[in-house]
This record gives structure tokens, C-alpha cells and sequence, in this order.
């Protein structure tokens, strides 16, 4: 799949966690970030354990970081906030070079922004090496309701496809000396939005009508199933259990506080 | 704006994804009548609309832009069931696809964009045309521009009650509400605006296809016919 199907995040390649089972990552990136997020607040050192973690299974995928790094960018809107954060929140303050600000929106501002950092490159992770493919086949084995997985597999089969489409009505928009500056602009794109409404939604009708004539019957077969061995469980799993661990730690001798 | 992980404390992320799992449980179920057997090519390719149409910029002006939610045009083009199916798809693709928006905060970011967004603006949407008369297939646009408009600060008003219950900060709630809701009633304009023209155009090409006008114009549904060789 790849570039051409679209604007996915998705590399190929044969590392480590490439090979993982798509299902046993995914179940392992939300064992983990949960773990991460519901790590006490306090636990500063023990968060910026999981943040080299989530560094080492960033390289483990072997995708370039520039990749990566150019990934990163959706997490600025709350770097925006988090730089906010301990100036706006109340409570006692405290200094910090030539200003004061707020001692819990300090901490809030540190814990927000690495745990956001540290979810954002697991999930990146996770994005650069499973297939489209492997996600719906790992979404259908781990029994999400077959129509949510079926609308996930016809959405990002065609996500290229109108994306595409989009493209090239701006290309037609541009050609006929469109330049969206102001808002006066508006009538000209949202006519455009329209219009691919209506040419997504008839798409939809004529795969609908190619896959009956096909014989679909409401259902996606499931071709080869994924399978998973204890090996490949234990290591998906590992970085949740490092997560849990620190946890546990920091409750009962207050280590990384 | 998609929530981020980490934002909200791991209850207030549990507790929005058992209320996004029951949302989308009720959708799963309902959507049928929206859409029939047809729905998953329907409903996948609607998602995919979304999702293009949320990567079309809007110039504000001064070099600044913004782009669409979708929630409230999601509702009243397909109905509000299948289309809070489509943006939990939306969702869910973005977050594990894209890195956009927490996997932990999904739940977070179904409830407040998939069911807040879209319900209220359905809400909104069906009262006003109660209230504008049966007929009047001409209002269906800007009505569905109000709706639009109302669901914008609905949802930011509903992160702003999620953040009192698990927000990791001592901001002053009014304050926050304030900022929240004041800026987001502006982004709400534009995507006023912008569903307004947009389901303008639908209803001058496919008037059928609007779920909203439906019964307010005459519907020719595709028809299937069987043949038995």
C-alpha cells in the first residue's frame, strides 16, 4: 500500500515491529498509553522512562525520523497550550527565572507534554508499520462489530481515491485563476465540498451496486487470520509492562518523584 | 482539534470511552434505517468525504485558515446515526493512522465530536424545522447552517465540563468556559458558513440525497432488482 493509496503514515519494511501481528501492536499501544496516562502526576523521572521507551520502539521500526519528526507536528496546538498552562492556571505559584507562574499548571504543562509526546511517537510506531490491511484484519480479530470494521475498510480503501478527487478539483479550481485568500472565497469552496459530497456518496453507490453484483452479502470474509505467538504477545506487551511497573513503583516507594 | 493523550486523568479517558462504546452500540443498531443493507460502502464512502472535506483550508484572511468539523453536515446530509458512525470512523482512522488525537482520548474525542457535535447539531436542526413550518424545502440550507453554528461552542462547552471533571490543572472553570466557548462560537461562524453553502449546493444537484430535506423533495431511490436466471 503506501503512498500511492493515499496520504498514509505507513513504511514499508521488515523490522521488528513491522513483523509484528497488527492486532497483538495495537493491544500493546493502548496497554501502554493507558498506562502512561494513568501514571501519577508526581511521577516525573518515571515519564521520562516511558518517553526513552517510547524513543527505543520508535527506532526499533527503523523508519527514517524525518518521517517521524514531520509526523510530530500534531501535537503543536497543545504545545501551545501546555506553554499557557502555567501562566493561566491558579493555585500557589512559584518562581521560574524572571517570572512566576502557576506551581500545578507547571505541572500539568511537564505531564501533558510528555505524555503526549510519548502516545503520539507510539503512535506513530504503531502507523509506520501496519498496513491498512492489517489494521481492518486486526480491528475485525479483535471482534470491534463487523459494519464499524466494514466502514473502516471501505474508508480507507477509497481515502486515497478522494483525496485524489479533492486534489483535482483544486488543480481545476486553481487552473480557472481561483485564489482562496478571503473569505470571499468561501461560496467557491464549499460549493467544491458539496460537490464532492455528492461525487463520494454516488461512488459509494456504484461499489455498493459492483460488490452485490459480486455477490456481496453484507459481510467481509476473513481470508487469513491473524495469529499471534506467546513470543510475539510477550514483546508487544513489553513496553505496557514497563509502564505498569513504573506505576506500581512510583505508588510504593515513590521512586521517579 | 482532536484531544490529545494525557490531557484528560485515566478515569475521565474510561469513562468517555464506555459513553462512546453505548453511542456507537445505539448507532450500530439504528443506522440500518438510515441507510439499509447498503450502509457500510455508503457510510465508509460519507467517511471518507468527511475526512477530505476536513483537509479543505478556509482563508480567514491575514494568512490564517481554518477547516471544517463536519458534525452537524455529517447529520443532516446522512442522517444523525450514520453520521456519527462516519466521524467515530474518522476518528479512529486518525488516530491510529495519523497519530492524530490520543488512542486513550478516542472515547474522549468520539463523545465530544461523533455524539456532541453531531446531536446537537441535529437537535438544533429538527426543532428549527418544527418550528419553520412543514414545507419549506428553501430553509433547509441556513437552518442547517444554525445547526452548525450551535454544535460548534456545544462541543467545546462539553470539553469544558469534561476538563472540570478530569482536567489535571487548576484553570478557573469560568474562565476557561469564557475563552472556550467565545473563540469557538467564532470558528462556529465560518462553519455556519460553510455547511450552509455546502448542503445549498447538495440540495440544487441531488436534492435526494440530503437526509435532512428528506419528505421535502421527491425522492427516486435506487432501485435493485433481482433477476433469477
Amino acid at each position: 500500500m503506501g503512498s500511492q493509496q493515499g496520504p498514509h503514515l505507513h513504511v514499508e519494511g521488515d523490522s521488528l515491529v513491522h513483523r509484528l501481528p497488527a492486532h497483538t501492536k495495537l493491544v500493546g499501544l493502548l496497554a501502554f498509553v493507558l498506562g502512561v496516562v494513568a501514571l501519577p502526576s508526581s511521577a516525573h523521572l518515571a515519564r521520562l522512562a516511558m518517553l526513552a521507551l517510547a524513543v527505543l520502539v520508535v527506532a526499533a521500526t527503523r523508519v527514517p525520523w524525518r518521517h517521524v519528526v514531520r509526523r510530530m507536528v500534531v501535537e503543536v496546538p497543545f504545545v501551545v497550550f501546555a506553554i499557557v498552562l502555567p501562566f493561566v492556571a491558579t493555585g500557589p505559584r512559584r518562581a521560574l527565572g524572571p517570572v512566576t507562574v502557576s506551581a500545578s499548571g507547571l505541572e500539568a504543562a511537564l505531564t501533558l507534554l510528555v505524555t503526549a509526546t510519548v502516545s503520539v511517537l507510539t503512535a506513530i510506531a504503531f502507523a509506520v508499520t501496519t498496513s491498512t490491511r492489517d489494521l481492518v484484519r486486526a480491528l475485525q480479530h479483535l471482534r470491534v462489530p463487523d459494519r464499524l470494521v466494514q466502514i473502516l475498510a471501505f474508508m480507507v480503501r477509497y481515502l486515497g481515491v478522494v483525496t485524489a478527487q479533492s486534489q483535482r478539483m483544486k488543480v481545476a479550481r486553481e487552473s480557472r485563476a481561483f485564489e482562496a485568500r478571503t473569505v470571499r472565497s468561501w461560496p467557491v469552496i464549499a460549493s467544491s465540498a458539496g460537490a464532492l459530497f455528492v461525487r463520494s456518496y454516488e461512488r459509494g453507490e456504484r461499489v455498493h451496486l459492483a460488490m452485490m453484483s459480486r455477490g456481496y452479502s453484507g459481510r467481509l470474509p476473513v481470508i487469513e487470520p491473524l495469529r499471534a505467538t506467546a513470543g510475539q504477545w510477550t514483546l508487544a506487551l513489553t513496553p505496557a509492562v514497563c509502564a505498569v511497573a513504573a506505576g506500581a513503583a512510583v505508588l510504593v516507594s515513590g521512586w521517579g518523584s | 482539534m482532536h484531544v490529545p493523550d494525557g490531557f484528560f486523568d485515566a478515569p475521565t479517558s474510561v469513562g468517555t470511552a464506555v459513553v462512546a462504546v453505548a453511542g456507537v452500540a445505539v448507532a450500530l443498531r439504528r443506522s440500518s434505517r438510515e441507510l439499509d443493507e447498503r450502509t457500510a460502502p455508503l457510510a465508509g464512502l460519507v467517511a471518507v468525504f468527511i475526512f477530505a472535506a476536513q483537509l479543505l483550508n478556509f482563508p480567514v484572511g491575514a494568512g490564517t485558515s481554518g477547516h471544517l468539523l463536519g458534525g452537524a453536515l455529517a447529520a443532516i446530509l446522512v442522517g444523525p446515526w450514520t453520521a456519527t458512525l462516519c466521524m467515530t470512523v474518522v476518528l479512529t482512522v486518525q488516530s491510529l493512522l495519523f497519530a492524530d488525537g490520543g488512542v486513550t482520548a478516542l472515547g474522549t474525542n468520539i463523545t465530544l465530536m461523533a455524539i456532541v457535535g453531531v446531536w446537537v447539531g441535529w437537535g438544533v436542526f429538527v426543532l428549527l424545522r418544527r418550528l419553520a413550518g412543514p414545507s419549506r424545502p428553501a430553509l433547509v440550507a441556513p437552518l442547517a447552517g444554525v445547526a452548525a453554528f450551535v454544535s460548534v461552542p456545544a462541543t467545546a462547552l462539553a470539553f469544558t465540563l469534561l476538563y472540570a471533571v478530569g482536567g489535571r490543572a487548576d484553570i478557573p472553570l469560568d474562565a476557561l468556559a469564557t475563552a472556550m466557548v467565545g473563540w469557538h462560537s467564532l470558528i462556529g461562524l465560518g462553519e455556519a458558513a460553510i455547511t450552509t453553502l455546502a448542503v445549498g449546493t447538495v440540495l440544487a444537484t441531488r436534492p435526494d440525497l440530503v437526509h435532512g430535506a428528506r419528505g421535502l423533495a421527491s425522492a427516486r431511490p435506487l432501485e435493485i432488482r433481482a433477476v433469477n436466471a
